[in-house]
Formats: C-alpha cells, structure tokens, sequence
C-alpha cells in the first residue's frame, strides 16, 4: 500500500506514536478499537426496506448521482440478518410497526437506526392520523435522525456521516459503549399487538393503571350524581 | 380523431343525469329521484333498487366503467343523519359522468353490492366498509382492507375520534389565534397515538389480524398427472424489495404456479381522508403531493381542478379561472411529472425482471434533470405543492442552477428557458430513443413481458383500471381526451393503446406516452414565451371560504392511472374553511382489483413483473 493516494492510511493513524522518516502514509500505528471503528463504518450494509416517499429519496441517494459507494453503503441488503443499518425510510403506520420490530429482531448485533424524514422521526405531517405512529423510536432505538419531508440525499448523507462518527466514537474495550458483546443474549423488543388498537407489551402496567383510573372516575361520578340526589 | 372529438362534443353536451333518469323512471317511479340539493348533481336511487338500477346503467345506458365509489357521513345535517354511497359512472367512450347515490342509515348500515354488475368496486366497497361500517350485501370478500381486523370503530364515521382529538376543524383553537404549541403525546395517558376501549387490559389483547387472509386456502395435497404437488402459500411482502413499497401478497401456489392471491394492503395507510376533512382547503395541497410521491405535481392539479370546480358552483368572492400562462405551467409541470414518473416506472419493472439497477439508474438521472427544475420553480424536489386554486404558487424563476445536460459534471447558472429549450426539445426525446434502442427489442424483455399478465379488454373495463393497464388493453381511454381540463384541447396528442394487454404492452404504452409528453411539451414551450410576464395566481384565493356547499369531483389523468377527487362542502359560516367530504380516487388501488386475475396460472416471479408493470405507489395505494 505505498500509493497513498488511493488508500490514505493518515487517517487511520495515531498521532502521537512516530514513525521513522520517509513510510508516512504506508504505515500506521493505531489502537484496536480503531480499526475495528474505521472498518465497520465504511461498510456499513443498509436493508433494502423503504416505507414510504423517503424511499424514494433513499433510492434517488443510492445512485450514480449521489453515490452511496463512496460510502461502503451501496451493498443493501435484502435481509436483514445481512444488514448493519435499518433505514426507517418513511411514514410508521400501527400495521406496518409490527413487521418493522420483527425485522429489527432479526438484525445482527451490532445495528443502527436512522430515522428518515419528518414520520419517522415524530409521525411528521400524518402524525393526527388514527393508524400512524408518532415516531418510531416509541418502538425501539434510534441513532440517527434525519429531518426532513424528505430529506435531500445531501441531508440523508449527513446523517450517515452522523452515524459513521457515533460508530467511531464507540470503545471496543468499554461495556456500556459496545453492549452486544456483553454475557447473554440482547433482549428482543417485544412484538406489539394488534387489538383494538395497537399495544405494546411494554405498557401491560400502564394499561392496568388507566383501567384502575377509569373505575375511580366512573365511581366517583356515581358518588357525585348520588350526593346529588 | 375528428369523429371521437364530434362524438364526445355530443356527448358532453347531453345532460347524463336527465337522460338516465327519463329511462329509469319509468321503471323505477319514485325509487329513482334525481338529487336536488344545491351544487349537487345526479340520481338518489332507493337501496332495493341498487342492483337493478345499476344493472340497467351499465348495459342499457352504457355506462360501463365504474371510476369511484365511495361513502359519505352526513351527520348532523338538516335532512337527517344517513350514509350515502356515491358511484361515478362514465362511458368509456367518453364524456360526463352518472352519479348514483344511495342512502342506508348509520345504526345498521346496509347496501347491496354492485360487485356482480362493476367488479371494480370490489376494493372500493370493502374501504368503505372498513372505513365507514357500511356492510354490503353480496361482496364475495367482504372484511377489512386498510385496517387491521380487530380495530375498534370505523374512523371515518364523523362521530369517530382518533387519540390525538383536539378538535373538529382546523385552524385549532390552540395554533390560532391563542398561538400555544404542545406536544399531543403529553394529553394521552400512553404518551402514544392509541386509545383503548374502556376497561381494557393485557388479557383481552387478542391479534386476529392475520387470521383472515389464511382461511379458506384449501391448503392440501393434490396429485395433477402423475407428478405430487404441494399447495404452498406464500407470504409476499410487505418487507420486500419487489413489492414496490410495503405491499403485500398472500399467494397460493400449486407446485410453483399462482392459484389464488390476494393483496394485503393499508401498511402505509396514513389517513389521507380523515386528516383532509379536519384541514383547511388549502392545507390539503401539500398532503395531495404524498399521495403519488413520485408525481406529485399532477395530484395537485386533481386537487385544485376538484376545488376550483366548487368554487366556481359556490361564487366564491376574488375567485378567477387560472389564466393562460398559470395552465401553461401546469401543462408543463404535469407533463414533465409524466415523464419522470414513466421513466421512473420502466426502469424498475426492468428491475423486477431481474435487470438489477442498471436500466433504473439511467431512468433515474433523467429524473434528476427534471427534479433541478422543480426545485428551483417549487422550492422542493420530490414534494411540491405548487398549483393553487386559480393558479400556481409562482412563476417559473428567470434563472436556475442545475447540474449541466450536455456536459454532465458540474451544477452552472443557466437561463431557465434555455434550460427547457434543451431539456425538451434535444435531452427527453433523445432518451425515449435511447431507452426504446436498449430495452424494446431485448431478448429478455421480450421473453419475460409478451404474454405474461394478459387482461382482456372487457376485464379491463369491469376491473375499473385506468391509465397504462387500461391503455394497454385496447381501450383508447384517457381522460385528457374523454372529459377534457386544462388547455389539453388545444394540443395535439395521441393516445397510444396495446394490442394484447400483456406486461409488454403496458411498457410499450408507457414508452409511447413519454413520447408524446415531449410532443406536448414541445408545443407548450413557445407560447410559454409568449406569455412571459402574465400573472399566474390571484391572491385572493389563497384561503377560500365556500360557503354554499355543494359536490365537485375533479379528475385528471395522472401517470399510473385516473386520479379523481371526490369532495363536498357543507353549508354554513362554521363549516365553510374545510371539506366536508375528501375522497381520492387513487389509481394505483383500483389498479390492483385486477392483479389476481392477471396472476392466475403464471409462475410466482411472473408476480412480481406483473406488479411491476401496473406500476403502484403505496402512498396512493393505502392513502
């Protein structure tokens, strides 16, 4: 690798551990943390999932105009046991939000998500709607959001750039920084439930509160229409 | 062309509704009544007589093609509370529309089903079921569509509230005037959009969402000449990189080719209709872009064709037809949007076929070219919101920076009608040529697409489809020609038709119609510079009131199909600023009414090229 046009290797390097006069370039000195960070994020694997308009966009971002392979990015897979990235690209309905958990059950530690646009972010301009999700990370984790109703590739290429510099903030070597190689399996989020409405198992607690609320109100009009009488 | 013309002059002229109302009263007597409410036009036919009335429409009248049906809540209105079902009827050899309507009351809301006369309504009736709980007599499949079976209520009943309710009609009292911004998730105990019935828990949670799209399979073993097939069903989607977006197919396959498939939809049904009725007319505009995300200039033309044809009714003070330069303009912007959304389509049905991305990436370009000069004239690339009702927002700029034609590397400052100049009359009709030269006579584009998908022409006609599926079939029909808007009888333009209704057909129909977009393109662009400097927009139409009420349905003939959009106005000082009704008829879901019949007996990937040349977009699929 002594063409250092090519595959600049100053990047990669610590600063402060020399190097003898004249291999600047062709070798660097670095921590394991940061190669295995270097590395990962410029190979970051998308699904190929889009949702909705920003899909569109999320498209118009992989081609030849703007380019995701200058990334490492333009291998999208299909499945999501290949992907690294879930790109939530467009509005979250309540239907929809059951297959996005299970595929992002599915994903290999470690993943990322990037909310696309104003819906995935917060329901954006459908967020009244009555099968719409305010946001999706309600459902589960977020990394990188990126407004925008869509966002232009240019913005959707910031907010890559945003996660590449969250990966290469992570340390290897402490826990809370790279969970998933800590003991045990990662807890699955729990599918939601389509009933009625949707529930998330998580709000098992909270519904039985709202009921337990519920009869108080009622029992308390009732009291109150009786001290009426 | 001379004798269509003729005949369709005859036609428009001739009142339908009279017409049609002299033959069936005298069947009918008084189950048949023409509507008399102000602004509104066509029959009230009593429910018992539906089937019959429109069994006479279709094959006495000719009213064959079923464009839209759909419910509407009068709640609360002087002549009582009811659901009335509206149906357009056209004639596919073209002119004004029939409208049927009839009423059921809301407790128990009843209808016989016109699926047996126009099997297009088949969709159509099970949205306004699920929607509006209107349950109908004789639909062979007669359950959700949008929603999940199990939801609670029928949203779109007026008395149906959703979990962020504030109010019943923008502007909201907290926006404005008393101008406070809060979060709707800090109002709901679940910091969430649900609501729950009353007394509910963890132990009645049941999800029977997907049970019903797996009865009545027949999943079983069957022997066919010696050789053991499994019957096999498969789940397409709504996570698939075929499926265009989140559609989803339940397909049955006997060893690999389909038996039975049924569309899943609503995973990106975002309540277009119900957030419409609580918006302002204006509001509407921009929501109208992400419908068909990909030619979002043409929904805002339906949009402000349907509210201006109100206006119009309603005398609605300051109100001005648009003038030559704003239809212009539009003209303009349609057709580009046209283009794009062609190129666009026939890139990913090669896709579909397996050409992976290379055909879509020269379609993509091409629309980059187009997209520079929505943004510098619109202000957004994809979601313009750029036509108002009696014009457009503005005029196109004097100058924009796009990313050059011919020498394609750098972004430079260009005159804006140099840029045209180029655009339309050397850069799109040398790629239609470019695209025709590499994919039209490909061998594999031939193998994969001639044959593949047939739907006859009377289907095609009883399915409802429109646009290129329609086209493709042999039917001359667009509705540029039959119910003319705009300046497009002015211009000249062919309707290219198919002969055999297949997959390969429906590209060639497409390819030709990007033809004559530049053909129209190319007549439109003098009198642009004609009209330099003419007003495009009256201001004051920016927030109507329309406060005599009143019906209106504008249609335009959008890319994937014919976008129609149903709207009413309800009379009186509080209801004046917001539709009471709004309806899209969205091709791309009509469209798909005939997907099962054009999957039948092909292999499983034939699907998925199939899908990919009725050319659907989710966000008009499940609105």
């Amino acid at each position: 690798m002594s063409n250092h046009q090519s595959f600049d290797l100053h990047e990669l390097h610590d600063p402060e551990i020399p190097i003898p006069e004249g291999l600047e370039g062709s070798i660097a000195a670095t921590s394991l943390s940061r190669i295995y960070n270097w590395s990962r994020a410029r190979s970051t694997w998308p699904l190929l999932f889009g949702l909705a308009c920003c899909a569109i966009e999320m498209i118009a971002t992989a081609s030849s105009r703007y380019d995701m392979s200058r990334f490492g990015m333009e291998v999208m897979r299909a499945s999501p046991r290949q992907a690294d990235l879930l790109i939530v690209s467009g509005t979250v309905t309540k239907k929809m939000v059951v297959p996005i958990v299970r595929i992002y059950n599915q994903m290999p530690e470690p993943k990322y998500v990037l909310a696309m646009g104003a819906c995935a972010s917060g329901g954006g301009p459908f967020k009244e709607g009555y099968n719409v999700v305010s946001g999706i990370d309600k459902y589960i984790p977020v990394d990188v959001y990126v407004p925008g109703c869509p966002p232009t590739p240019q913005a959707l290429i910031y907010g890559f750039m945003a996660l590449h510099k969250k990966m290469e903030g992570q340390q290897l070597f402490q826990r809370n920084s790279t969970p998933w190689y800590s003991r045990g399996p990662v807890d699955e989020i729990p599918i939601p439930i389509l009933g009625p409405d949707i529930i998330d198992p998580r709000q098992a607690s909270l519904l039985r509160q709202e009921v337990e609320r519920q009869a108080q109100g009622v029992a308390m009009t009732e009291a109150q229409a009786e001290a009426g009488d | 062309m001379s004798d269509i013309q003729e005949f369709q002059s005859k036609d428009i002229v001739a009142d339908p509704t009279q017409e049609a109302l002299n033959v069936l009263s005298e069947r009918f007597g008084s189950q048949v009544s023409p509507d008399d409410r102000k602004n509104y036009t066509g029959l009230v036919v009593d429910r018992d007589a539906l089937t019959d009335v429109a069994r006479i429409v279709r094959d006495e009248l000719g009213y064959d093609y079923l464009s839209s049906a759909t419910a509407v809540d009068y709640l609360g209105y002087e002549d009582g509370d009811y659901l009335e079902m509206v149906y357009h009827c056209y004639r596919t050899t073209g002119g004004a529309p029939l409208v049927l309507k009839s009423r059921t009351p809301r407790d128990v809301a009843t209808l016989p089903s016109v699926v047996s006369i126009w099997p297009g309504a088949d969709f159509q009736e099970r949205e306004a079921y699920d929607l509006y709980g209107i349950y109908f007599n004789g639909h062979p499949n007669m359950k959700r569509i949008l929603l999940w079976e199990g939801f609670e209520g029928h949203p779109m009943r007026k008395d149906w509230r959703e979990a962020y309710y504030e109010e019943e009609h923008k502007p909201f009292g907290s926006r404005w005037p008393a101008g406070h911004v809060t979060r709707a998730e800090e109002f709901n105990p679940f910091g969430r959009n649900v609501k729950y019935p009353e007394g509910f828990t963890m132990d009645q949670a049941y999800d029977v969402s997907e049970v019903d799209h797996y009865e009545g399979l027949n999943l079983g073993v069957q022997i066919e000449g010696g050789i053991q097939t499994d019957r096999l069903v498969v789940n397409l989607g709504p996570h698939h990189p075929s499926t265009h977006g989140v559609f989803r197919m339940v397909v049955t396959l006997n060893g690999e080719t389909v038996e039975t498939l049924e569309p899943v939809m609503g995973y990106l049904h975002r309540n277009h209709e119900k957030i419409g009725e609580r918006n302002t007319w204006g509001m509407n505009m921009p929501f109208t872009d992400r419908l068909d995300y990909i030619s979002s200039m043409s929904n805002n033309l339906g949009y402000a064709l349907a509210v201006e044809e109100l206006m119009a009714k309603s005398d609605v003070k300051g109100f001005s037809q648009p003038t030559e330069r704003a239809e212009l303009i539009r003209v303009l912007m349609v057709e580009l949007t046209r283009y794009v959304s062609h190129t666009w389509s026939i890139g990913f049905l090669l896709n579909d076929m397996g050409a992976f991305f290379t055909p879509a990436l020269y379609g993509i370009w091409e629309r980059e070219l187009i997209l520079d000069f929505f943004e510098a004239t619109a202000g957004s690339r994809m979601m313009c919101n750029y036509m108002r009702f009696g014009g457009v927002a503005y005029d196109i700029p004097a100058r924009l920076r796009a990313q050059a034609i011919l020498e394609n590397d750098v972004i430079r400052d260009f005159d804006t009608m140099d840029f045209l100049r180029e655009l339309i009359f050397e850069r799109m009709p040398r790629f239609v040529d470019e695209y025709h030269k590499l994919l039209t006579s490909n061998e594999i584009v031939i193998s994969r697409a001639q044959g593949v998908g047939i739907l006859p022409p009377e289907l095609a006609i009883a399915y409802s489809t429109s646009g290129p599926v329609l086209r493709g079939s042999g039917i001359p029909y667009d509705v540029r020609r039959a119910q003319p808007y705009s300046i497009y009888p002015e211009l000249e333009f062919d309707i290219p038709v198919g002969r055999n209704g297949d997959v390969y057909d429906r590209y060639l129909v497409r390819l030709e119609e990007m033809r004559q977009s530049v053909r129209i393109l190319q007549q439109v662009y003098p009198r642009l510079k004609e009209t330099a400097g003419m007003p495009v927009f009256g201001l004051d139409a920016y927030a109507p009131r329309i406060s005599e009420g009143g019906e209106a349905y504008g249609r335009v003939e959008n890319p994937k199909g014919e976008l129609g959009y149903y709207i009413i106005g309800r009379q009186g000082k509080e209801y004046d600023q917001n539709p009471w009704r709004y309806h899209v008829r969205a091709p791309s879901f009509i469209n798909l009414t005939a997907l099962e019949e054009m999957c039948k007996g092909h292999k499983v990937a034939d699907i998925v090229v199939i899908l990919g040349s009725i050319d659907i977009v989710l966000g008009e699929v499940d609105r």
